[in-house]
């Protein structure tokens, strides 16, 4: 079943009419009836397709925060089951534990080898807990650590697939230095000798997003967002307030276009009509292509360019005004 | 050296004798044994109540003197940060917001960032100031991080960054986020330069600052009593709905976790100091005499 969104009730309503319609041509179909319905699904499927056309073109901040977090976006195991092939998944931190909120492992992308690191949200309530809402612990980050430095290591590029709303806020994070593990884990991608290509795929929440973000290029799909706090903990601190989301959302420029214009992430990634979770193969076969376009002209730099490439384009930001 | 001017000198007593002597601010209530201590004797306390230890927030300003010998020191002139560049507005307009930071604290942002010598030994010292929009890290302070590291390796000089934030800068937003990797490449320069980074985490240290460049010193000192941990208590205790004990996520808790190398009372902080640097800088002790046949063969 198809989730929608609260603005999206006029489209669920023609939806729900073609549906219907389909499934009287069908019966009719069956019992001989030679009353045609095409004329009337066709013309419902094109208002369709402009309405969805309309509004995912002027999507306001806080629309985009709830496709952002849409239940059939496709998240970190779709993007690896398309994309990545001989995937091997690699566990743990060696120290204490692995984390099934950070996922990661080596594939071949396109032909050659990748390491590829990212947040899991899970897909349905029990992945979702298996998975702790992609809610990073510092098993998590510092499983990235190792992962980058085994890519380094053998001049593997690494992809990071950026989807949550922050690292865990719980005891156990706390108790083994989260600060610690996010911080060393945002080193990490700046010192890679290796290109890195850091994806939002969905929500960049905090320093739990950066953590895995600090890439040679970040991308962001065209409805993600990538945000310092979400809007909904800003409204309660800034506006004490939890129902000024909405205007959280506006003010904190979160939007892939906004961050575009303030040079904090390098590309925007086209979503199919209706958003990501209309098209999944499509999104994640263009994702697909992105990646691979800027590896390529990545690939061609030897590590200390890479290195300082990075390094340079942090330091820029916010540097132009 | 044209970065540094400004030459300031106070001294200790000066700074942090407050302009305003009234006769009700001539003692002091402290906050957490309710004694009243006569101001001068806070001052030469360091703002450490004498009866319970409890340490009370310093100004930057009055951190500086009490980290640097005779509490004499230059401040190094920040980079300009573009104001406002998301027009942010939450209850009131963050430009608005700074004004009202600046003229209660004297400060234009949150950190302030100054040379002088810690017991004998030349370093440049990075000072956040909580009073100052709970020290938080936003462009301008951003910048001066930055910035202090430029100094400190073209000197080739330790840096000693005493942090206190409540984490990024919500009113700027992403550009307040990305300080967190902006200041981690400036703790990678520090690295690469082979200059000491040394960290204080002080009264309160949390969010995306403890998760940036307040966790990546090569010695990490947590001040007595000061309360560190990424995320705050109220949002843990909702996530995990208990209540936290008493003690949660203070200086002495992350010591037991081994988050820190060490929790130091502030009237031993610049003693400390002192001594880490000279050991990693392979200097001789504070004050010692060396023979003069080491100094000739150290020639
Ligand atoms: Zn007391």
């Amino acid at each position: 079943m198809h989730t929608y969104l609260d603005f999206e009730k006029s489209i669920a309503e023609l939806e729900g009419k073609i549906q219907e319609l389909k499934a009287l041509a069908t019966q009719g179909a069956q019992q001989g009836s030679s009353v045609n319905m095409q004329d009337e699904i066709g013309r419902l499927e094109q208002k369709v397709g402009q309405q969805l056309k309309e509004t995912y073109a002027a999507l306001t901040p806080w629309q985009k925060v709830q496709v952002a977090r849409h239940p059939a976006r496709p998240h970190f195991v779709n993007y690896v089951g398309k994309l990545i092939e001989d995937f091997t998944p690699l566990a743990g931190d060696r120290a204490f534990a692995d984390d099934p909120a950070i996922l990661g492992g080596l594939g071949r992308f396109r032909g050659r080898s990748v390491m590829v690191i990212g947040h899991e949200k899970g897909w349905d309530t029990q992945s979702r807990i298996a998975h702790n809402f992609g809610l990073g612990k510092p098993d998590g980050y510092r499983k990235a650590v190792r992962l980058m430095s085994l890519a380094e290591r053998f001049n593997i590029p690494v992809i990071t697939l950026v989807d949550t709303a922050g690292a865990y806020p719980g005891r156990e994070g706390e108790e083994r230095a989260q600060a610690e593990a996010i911080a060393r884990s945002t080193d990490r991608c700046l010192s890679l000798g290796v290109p890195l290509i850091a994806v939002i795929i969905g929500e960049g929440g905090s320093g739990g997003a950066v953590g895995l973000a600090a890439g040679s290029r970040v991308l962001m799909l065209e409805h993600s967002i990538y945000s310092v706090i979400s809007p909904e903990g800003a409204a309660s601190i800034l506006w004490r307030d939890s129902a000024k989301s909405q205007d959280a959302a506006t003010a904190m420029k979160i939007t892939a276009q906004s961050l575009y214009e303030y040079g904090v992430i390098d590309r925007i990634i086209p979503e199919p009509v209706g958003g990501a979770h209309r098209e999944p193969d499509n999104i994640i076969r263009v994702t697909g292509d992105a990646i691979d376009e800027e590896l390529r002209d990545l690939e061609k730099l030897d590590a200390a360019t890479i290195r300082k490439q990075r390094r340079e384009k942090f330091l820029a930001i916010g540097r132009s005004g | 050296m044209s970065w540094l001017t400004n030459v300031v000198r106070p001294r200790i007593q000066k700074v942090f004798r407050s302009n305003k002597e009234t006769p009700e601010n001539l003692w002091h209530k402290c906050p957490a044994c309710g004694e009243m201590i006569f101001h001068r004797d806070l001052e030469a306390a360091l703002k450490v109540c004498p009866q319970c230890g409890y340490h009370m927030r310093l100004t930057a300003k009055e951190r500086l003197a009490s980290i640097f010998d005779g509490g004499e020191y230059k401040t190094v002139p920040l980079p300009a940060v573009p104001l406002d560049p998301l027009k942010f507005r939450d209850q009131k307009k963050y430009p608005d917001r700074l004004k009202e930071a600046r003229s209660k604290t004297g400060m234009e942002d949150a950190v302030l960032v100054a040379t002088g010598n810690v017991e004998g030994v030349e370093a440049v010292v990075a000072v956040q100031d909580f009073a100052f929009m709970g020290g938080s890290l936003g462009m301008a302070a951003g910048e001066a991080i930055v910035r202090s590291a430029e100094v400190a390796i073209e000197k080739h000089v330790p840096l000693i960054m005493v942090a206190a934030a409540g984490g990024a800068r919500m009113q700027e937003a992403i550009l307040a986020l990305m300080q967190m990797p902006r200041t981690t490449v400036a703790v990678q320069m520090l690295r690469e330069a082979g200059v000491p980074y040394i960290v204080v985490l002080t009264d309160p240290t949390t969010g995306g600052v403890l998760a940036s460049y307040a966790m990546l010193g090569d010695i990490q000192i947590a001040e007595k009593g000061a309360l560190i941990g990424f995320s705050g208590r109220r949002v843990i205790e909702q996530t995990i709905r208990e209540k936290l004990p008493e003690g949660y996520q203070l200086a002495e808790f992350q010591l037991e976790r081994g988050t820190v190398d060490m929790v130091v009372h502030r009237h031993q902080l610049k003693e400390t100091l002192g001594r880490v640097i000279r050991l990693l800088t392979h200097r001789p002790k504070a004050g010692a005499i060396v023979p003069f046949a080491r100094v000739q063969a150290t020639r």
